[in-house]
């Protein structure tokens, strides 16, 4: 059997596309973070626990009101969309002006807050949810088993993913959406309703928390500090891909969870520590990071 | 997190003071400040807090509720706190309460970093402290005092249960998955040992960080390793996430999993369906009596599901130690954990428990396998005891203990 630094061949595979799954889970939320970033200047703290919300609505969908995973997978995110956009327009939308400091302390007391609320409901254990009955099952690759919910979790991340870039990068609504970070006083001029557009921003972006939450329910367990220990993570890969930068943040969140998933092989122990070593290098060698451009 | 950190330790600063003022009048007759104090420290809002947190206080509360009767004309006072896991928080929680607001007995929760932390401060200071939700089996060993009492489980008597068991039923060859801090590596050592004095061998093992984001990488390792049994030498949600994981990768068809350290909770969060089969090792199960389902159902009543055995335990041990204070007669420290040595404890907990010298509290241990999902008549009913494991063979024999107040 071919071998790399002493490990087969398949199995280094196998661990890649392990690594990509978990990318994917920090595109997406990166992603949102991201988008949030560049257009509010607001570090948005609250992100990880709006992650759980989604995964907890999906519980809450199917326990209470019956209705299945995909229906969820759709639901989940329009109603965290909807409760982030209730946030921005009672709070958020005050801190605009000030230091970038005061975002982070709201949104951090936001998230003790939504996870305080819902540890008191639903306690630390975790919730039930199993994989949909359409993509129970795995696909032998060869090299390895896959799950087939696994292969179905990269799809649908990079979809959105690069979806959401398409659409900000390519597009009028885009644009504007860029026009309005720029200068927001110049392209209000044009007729353009800026708040409204900062707004709906907000809103799409913790909406893609939610549908990442809506995607972990199944293969991860669900339970109100779930979004915690990942949004951790989560801001390492945004600073390393370059605040607010939208393919940064996509492409670094890949990467980042290869890296991770071969340093499980290589250094199990480091796992946890492998992104943030990475994050002091960037910062040292880029301090705008990979994709982010100097102010 | 500092701030928070700060604002409660000011809060309870100020109930400490409050308390303690509120005790300065009372005359001091056989109890000191003529009422008994009991201190709670547990993990009361993080990953822990299911297993005991505010159901251990219920359960507290409960025996407290039992046993008032006995002690006519005299107050029976709880005080509690949430150590967030931080065991600087643990002891410094316990000192003020031993003086300022005369905690007669702490009672410790989940944790064995917070746990060996308050049982040094306890032993300064002379009170007893009793143990139940932490596992290390450090508390009655080489970091034993003559103030500690270990009154559920530790790691020995899980490995003893799980492990043997498991080689008995023909898993001889084992890889552990390791939750990569103190508790894990300990669970993994004496679970080895266990393995290889029944005849097992060990072919491995991983070390994941606590609360890993992701086990299908490290799963994959077991699976290459070509063991029988995967030993999940962690705990709470990391046992969980690589349960579902296992199943996910289809790792369930030729690896058996045996959980080393589970729960009721981690059942009742995973479902019969993924975990039927498995063999743990616990201290106490709502419905293997009689007298347990009685007091179960009590339990469940107050808090809506059933108790784990910590909290089953958190509810024992306040009633053996204030039957311990009435035969006393007297609270003084020395006095009550001479009559807690000297006491049988016989109640829906355990059958013929007995404190030793190190502090061990002595009763027998249950292998239990998960009921398939057909075999569960109602909620809650998970498992079916297999066996149980005589509390000498369970836990380590006082002649191999490390504790210097063993006298050989």
């Amino acid at each position: 059997m071919t071998e790399l630094f002493g490990i087969p061949l398949p199995a280094l595979l196998g661990q890649l596309l392990l690594g990509l799954v978990n990318g994917s889970f920090y595109a997406t939320l990166s992603l949102g973070l991201a988008v949030i970033f560049g257009l509010l200047n607001v570090i948005n703290f609250a992100h990880g626990a709006l992650y759980m919300m989604g995964a907890m609505l999906a519980w809450i969908g199917l326990t209470y009101f019956g209705l299945n995973y995909w229906v969820m997978l759709v639901v989940a995110p329009l109603v965290v969309g909807a409760f982030g956009i209730v946030l921005e327009k009672l709070l958020l939308r005050h801190l605009y002006k000030l230091d970038h400091l005061y975002g982070l302390l709201l949104t951090f007391g936001l998230t003790l807050l939504i996870e305080g609320l819902f540890r008191s409901f639903y306690g630390v254990s975790g919730l039930q949810y199993s994989v949909p009955d359409q993509l129970q099952g795995a696909t032998n690759l060869g090299f390895m088993i896959l799950p087939n919910y696994r292969a179905w979790v990269v799809l649908a991340s990079l979809v959105v993913c690069f979806g959401t870039w398409y659409v900000i990068e390519r597009t009028r609504l885009g644009a504007l959406l860029r026009a309005g970070t720029e200068n927001p006083r110049l392209t209000q001029a044009f007729g353009v309703n800026v708040p409204l557009m900062v707004t709906l921003t907000y809103g799409f972006g913790v909406a893609l928390a939610g549908f990442a939450g809506v995607l972990a329910a199944p293969v991860l367990q669900v339970q109100p500090l779930m979004g915690s220990n990942l949004i951790i993570v989560v801001f390492a890969v945004v600073v390393i891909g370059g605040m607010g930068s939208i393919l940064g943040s996509i492409v670094t969140g890949l990467g980042l969870g290869v890296i991770e998933g071969f340093s499980r092989v290589f250094y199990p122990e480091a796992s946890a520590t492998v992104v943030f070593v990475i994050m002091a290098i960037v910062l040292l060698l880029r301090p705008a990071g990979l994709f982010g451009k100097e102010k | 997190m500092k701030l928070e950190q700060k604002l409660s330790r000011i809060m309870t600063a100020f109930a400490a003071c409050a308390l303690a003022l509120g005790a300065s009048t009372a005359s001091a007759q056989k109890l000191s400040d003529d009422k008994i104090v009991i201190g709670f420290i547990t993990d009361m809002s993080s990953l822990y807090s299911d297993i005991d947190g505010a159901g251990g206080v219920e359960a507290i509360k409960m025996a407290i509720a039992d046993m008032e009767k006995q002690f006519a004309g005299k107050k029976i006072e709880l005080i509690y706190a949430d150590h967030q896991n931080k065991a600087d928080i643990a002891s410094s929680k316990v000192r003020e309460w031993i003086d300022q607001a005369g905690a007669d007995v702490i009672i410790g929760g989940t944790n064995s970093a917070t746990a060996l932390a308050s049982a040094k401060v306890a032993a300064e200071k002379k009170r007893p402290y009793i143990q139940i939700g932490a596992a290390t089996s450090r508390l009655t060993n080489e970091d034993c005092t003559p103030y500690t009492v270990h009154y559920a489980y530790d790691t020995i008597a899980l490995a003893n249960g799980t492990g043997a068991a498991v080689v008995k039923a023909g898993g001889k060859s084992w890889f552990f998955l390791t939750a990569d801090y103190a508790f894990g590596h300990s669970l993994e050592k004496d679970t080895a040992d266990v393995v290889k004095a029944n005849g097992g061998t060990v072919v491995g093992a991983v070390r994941h960080p606590l609360s890993a984001s992701d086990f299908s990488s490290f799963l994959l390792q077991a699976q290459s390793s070509k063991a029988q049994i995967l030993g999940l030498a962690n705990a709470g949600g990391d046992t969980i996430n690589s349960i579902k994981a296992a199943n996910e990768f289809g790792i369930t068809k030729n690896m058996k999993l045996a959980g080393l350290l589970m729960f009721i909770n981690d059942i009742h969060s995973l479902g019969l369906k993924t975990t039927q089969g498995m063999y743990l090792t616990d201290a106490w199960y709502w419905n293997q009596s009689p007298e347990a389902r009685a007091w179960g159902r009590r339990f469940f009543e107050k808090m809506k599901r059933m108790p784990s055995f910590i909290q089953a335990a958190d509810y024992s041990a306040v009633t053996q130690y204030l039957m311990a204070v009435k035969a006393a007669g007297t609270d003084d420290a020395d006095a009550v954990m001479a009559q807690l040595k000297k006491q049988k404890i016989n109640d829906f907990f355990a059958k013929g428990g007995v404190i030793r010298a190190d502090g061990r509290m002595v009763h027998d241990m249950y292998l239990m396998q998960v009921k398939k999902p057909e075999e569960s008549k109602e909620p809650w009913d998970y498992f079916n005891v297999v066996q149980t494991i005589p509390g000498d063979q369970a836990y380590l024999p006082l002649a191999q203990s490390r504790c210097p107040l063993v006298k050989k």
